[in-house]
């Protein structure tokens, strides 16, 4: 089974790379770019029957640092 | 006094750390390769060096900080051991918990490589001791991700134990209230993103690195 882990910043903490990456767009001529944050994509391959409960604490403990990113898990089945 | 220089691959100022600290203490410190388990018996202090360790992988210092040497780290620095983390060393303490907040991409994206000045908060821990409360340094710094981040009851705790070692003295790369250095709870760990190494001899421009060596020798060898 595979799964994905979204990592994304939290709300407040300041993402100096969406910033420059609005600008970019910003000069590539698209308007109305209000603001971009990035984040990472992460996908696990994974021993079938993996636990919901360990998938969670790959992100807790790795994936993220729950300091100043989100994570948000999505099973692909 | 006994000292040990933890080795990542990807560390590049573990050497420099150790010629720093022997030039301070007279002694070779161990180099300990991220490996090893166990930090070997008498040792005093634990320098964790600037670098790229695992190649920034995932976060500065996340692969690093769950590496086998570093459970090790942790347990000696919970009986207290002293431990210095510089500039990756730094990201490495606040990703394995020893110190809180994080260290997020420079405000202003650019790497930053140039002496900047600090203002030293706290002069009685052991690592500023040979330093005056208020006095303005110069240490050089060479970072992507310096920028300290922690949110503002963590800050209001860190001030407020004046466990705020060293402050950036001029706009640097956007830290949260220009934190560059902060102590733990115990004062025996000191995470900090400018490099005291490279400001030791007058050769580099500056020796204004070589009074944390000088200071924290002088304080173990005191309460040897």
């Amino acid at each position: 089974m595979k799964a994905r882990v979204f990592v994304t910043l939290k709300n407040g903490v300041l993402d100096p790379q969406g910033k420059a990456i609005r600008h970019a767009l910003e000069g590539l001529g698209f308007a109305g770019v209000n603001d971009v944050r990035a984040g990472k994509m992460i996908e696990l391959d994974l021993a079938d029957g993996t636990s919901d409960a360990d998938i969670d604490a790959m992100c807790a403990k790795l994936l993220a640092n729950t300091v100043i990113e989100n994570y948000r898990i999505e099973k692909l089945g | 006094m006994k000292s040990a220089v933890i080795v990542f691959p990807g560390s590049n100022c573990d050497r420099d750390m150790a010629v720093a600290i022997e030039q301070a203490s007279g002694v070779k410190p161990v180099m300990l390769w991220h490996r090893e388990t166990e930090i070997p018996a008498g040792i005093d202090l634990i320098a964790v060096p600037g670098g790229f360790s695992y190649g920034d992988y995932l976060r500065s210092g996340a692969m690093a900080s769950r590496s086998p040497v570093m459970a090790a780290v942790k347990a000696a620095a919970d009986k207290g051991v002293m431990v210095l983390g510089v500039c990756n060393g730094f990201q490495v303490l606040t990703e394995s918990g020893l110190l809180p907040g994080a260290l997020m991409r420079n405000a202003g994206i650019h790497f930053v490589c140039r002496d900047v000045a600090l203002t030293v908060e706290n002069s009685q821990s052991a690592f500023t001791s040979r330093y005056q409360a208020g006095e303005q340094i110069t240490i050089p710094v060479a970072h992507h991700d310096g920028n300290y981040f922690a949110d503002a009851v963590t800050l209001d705790w860190l001030e407020g134990e004046g466990r705020v070692a060293f402050r950036y003295a001029e706009s640097v790369n956007g830290s949260a209230r220009n934190i560059a250095g902060i102590l733990n709870e115990g004062g025996n760990v000191l995470g900090m993103m400018p490099h005291p190494e490279r400001a030791c001899e007058p050769a580099h421009g500056n020796t204004d690195g070589a009074r944390m060596f000088a200071g924290l020798v002088e304080g173990m060898m005191a309460s040897a």
